[in-house]
């Protein structure tokens, strides 16, 4: 089915090829797990919710490690890559785009002055209790601030809190700007819609959270652990609910534009039932939505056993993760697939090895997972059940 | 109206100045250097209003031939594969429309197929380029403002600082524009801005064999140009889109997008 009545597949001379590939599929993904991640590290600092505790440093230290890497895929898949910092010297104001740069980097310094004053207690005693290169990595890591009493934690805890609660809007205005760069795109019928940053907003938190969640259950099960089942449950109704939302956005995106019938769908029609009709209608909704939207439902509806609980959540959570990169691969390639010429497709490629190829993609999606072992192997970050339920008795800042 | 689209842009740019003005004289007032930014902002708003261009394109007149496609490609050494310009061929029939445009048509077309010669009921060809818009949506969105409105109404790219991040090329609802793989950043049609701005004409136009084509002055109202813009019965490519473009349509059938 071709739009506009075309007889044949008609596309613009220029629209050879897609110009925003993988790079511009991951970049959103990885910065979706960013927001996600922070956001679950925020409902145990600032909205108290201490099922989180066992998890909540974990967050963190994920949305850090997810966040270096979140504007690496743009740089990756600039032609003028020297010329980056343009964006930061010379932004052009009305351009969605332009204050990215700021936006990203001030919420990464965000993170990082978080993370090291929930960990710098940490640091201190190490610092004091062992020697050689260890102890000169710690005295680095301390900048020099060696008081850790409780007066001083206090303050930290306090600091904290207010940086956790200032970094939950951050966290949406980041996301939700990502949102908008597509969104406000009037050009591009797939884009153009102001639920876009909702949509992307509400996927990232999900993204975030299914991430996470993935990441506890191989390192418990890795180190022979036992789970935090009170957690989980948490987790899954969480997730549950915010997947909900998302879901629920997505598709009232489609609906509404079939509903009114206007020229958005007379593209988008076509191309749902075209070339996104297995990403999309087949691997998106059917399979990598409303399998997990039951899934999840059973550990939050019913009485399950903890273990059924862990595999459910998970299994869900694994194809979470896998619908919201599908997702943005949908959004982000799909939307390029629609010729200007409003009468042809442009088909779309996976590319190896090159620079916005399988390969870069790989190592770009996997990096953060190596940050993640680094810095867990210098701090202590994901807690064991029994000091989780201190934690969780114990004010919710202290680490 | 189509004054009334020049004035506007006209009172808008000197509302802008006078406000920029004002905010900076505000600030060193009684400066010498306040009593040269008076002469600047006097003397350039004093200055006539330069040239306004535009590009008529008519449908009507167009015979496929692609020799402007050729034109282009060899005046601005676009490379293989892309086009600063190109022309589609319309065939309307009662089962649909066939559009096509081979390579840009820089070689022009071919003959068709049976099938839609018989089923034919309207046929014509129509040349597209870059629109340089008034409210220009590549201009809108350039993070680094590397693309920008040069005196005349040129919507151009500064190679020198495009970041090649194609954000432009999403946003043109025309498909005029294409990431260069030779330079790496964003091309587009200049309406041979190296051409005009010597006072000559885009290669496209002197090179059209009837006049479809035409470029110029349109506040010249003893020009072609300027009286079919004022008088004209023209239109605009994806009229929806309300980027104000300076390349307008004589004769444009609905069936085209």
């Amino acid at each position: 089915m071709l739009p506009d009545g075309s007889l044949v597949n008609f596309a613009f001379p220029n629209d050879t090829h897609i110009v925003w590939s993988l790079m511009i599929v991951i970049y959103p993904y990885i910065t979706g797990l960013v927001a996600g991640a922070f956001v679950v590290s925020a409902f145990y600092h600032v909205f108290r919710i201490r099922e989180f505790a066992s998890i909540a440093h974990m967050a963190l230290v994920a949305a850090f490690c997810f966040g270096l890497f979140a504007a690496l895929p743009l740089l990756i898949h600039l032609s003028q890559p020297q010329r980056a910092f343009n964006i930061f010297f010379t932004p052009h104001l009305s351009s969605a785009m332009s204050i990215f740069g700021y936006v990203y980097a001030g919420y990464m310094v965000l993170l990082i002055v978080e993370l090291w004053l929930t960990y710098r207690p940490h640091f201190v005693e190490k610092a004091r209790t062992t020697t050689g290169i260890q102890c000169a990595i710690y005295r680095a890591l301390m900048l020099g601030a060696s008081c850790d009493t409780a007066a001083s934690r206090r303050i930290d805890a306090n600091l904290v809190r207010f940086l956790a609660a200032v970094g939950i809007p951050w966290a949406c205005l980041l996301h939700g700007y990502v949102g908008f760069i597509f969104g406000s795109v009037k050009a591009n019928a797939w884009w153009a819609t102001p639920l876009q940053p909702l949509i992307f907003l509400m996927s990232a938190i999900v993204s975030g959270m299914a991430m996470l969640m993935l990441m506890y259950t191989v390192i418990i099960w890795y180190r022979k652990q036992s789970f935090d089942y009170v957690m989980i449950r948490k987790m899954a109704a969480y997730m549950w609910g915010f997947f909900i939302i998302d879901f629920t956005l997505e598709m009232l995106e489609v609906l509404y534009a079939a509903y009114e019938n206007g020229h958005h769908w007379q593209v988008i029609k076509p191309l749902l039932s075209g070339p996104l009709f297995y990403p999309w209608v087949v691997g998106q909704v059917l399979i990598l939505s409303v399998v997990p939207l039951f899934v999840l439902g059973i550990p939050v509806i019913f009485r399950v056993r903890d273990r059924v609980v862990l595999y459910l959540v998970n299994f869900a959570a694994l194809l979470l993760v896998l619908q919201v990169l599908l997702m943005r691969f949908n959004v982000v390639v799909g939307g390029q697939m629609i010729s200007k010429s409003s009468r042809g497709f442009v088909e779309y490629h996976f590319e190896l090895l090159g620079k916005e190829g399988l390969l870069v993609a790989g190592i770009l999606l996997t990096a953060p997972f190596v940050v993640y072992a680094i810095i867990s192997a210098l701090v202590p970050v994901l807690a064991t059940p029994d000091k989780a339920a201190e934690r969780r008795e114990e004010s919710p800042v202290a680490p | 109206m189509q004054k009334d689209r020049l004035a506007n842009q006209g009172r808008r740019r000197f509302l802008v100045r006078a406000a920029a003005g004002g905010a900076v004289a505000g600030l060193v007032w009684n400066t010498p250097l306040a009593k040269l930014l008076a002469a600047v902002v006097t003397e350039s708003e004093q200055e006539a209003p330069g040239p306004a261009y535009g590009f008529i394109v008519n449908i009507d007149r167009c015979i496929g031939c692609g020799k402007c496609v050729e034109a282009c490609s060899i005046e601005n050494n676009v490379p293989e594969g892309y086009v600063r310009t190109w022309v589609e061929r319309y065939v309307v029939t009662d089962k649909g429309v066939h559009v096509d445009s081979p390579r840009g048509a820089i070689d022009g077309f071919e003959g068709l197929d049976d099938e839609i010669k018989r089923d034919a009921r309207q046929a014509f060809f129509v040349p597209k380029l870059c629109n340089h818009c008034l409210e220009a949506p590549c201009i809108q969105v350039c993070p680094v403002g590397a693309t920008f409105h040069a005196p005349g109404g040129f919507v151009l790219v500064d190679p020198e600082h495009c970041i090649g991040c194609g954000y432009c090329i999403q946003a043109c609802p025309y498909g005029a524009r294409f990431k260069n793989p030779e330079t790496h950043v964003a091309d587009k049609c200049t309406w041979c801005y190296h051409r005009v701005s010597r006072g000559g004409l885009p290669a496209c136009v002197e090179v059209c064999p009837t006049q479809a084509r035409l470029f110029g002055d349109v506040r010249d109202q003893t020009s072609d140009i300027g009286k079919i813009y004022t008088y004209g019965n023209w239109s605009h490519l994806k009229p929806e889109m309300h980027t104000e473009g300076m390349c307008m349509y004589l004769g444009l059938p609905r069936e085209v997008v």
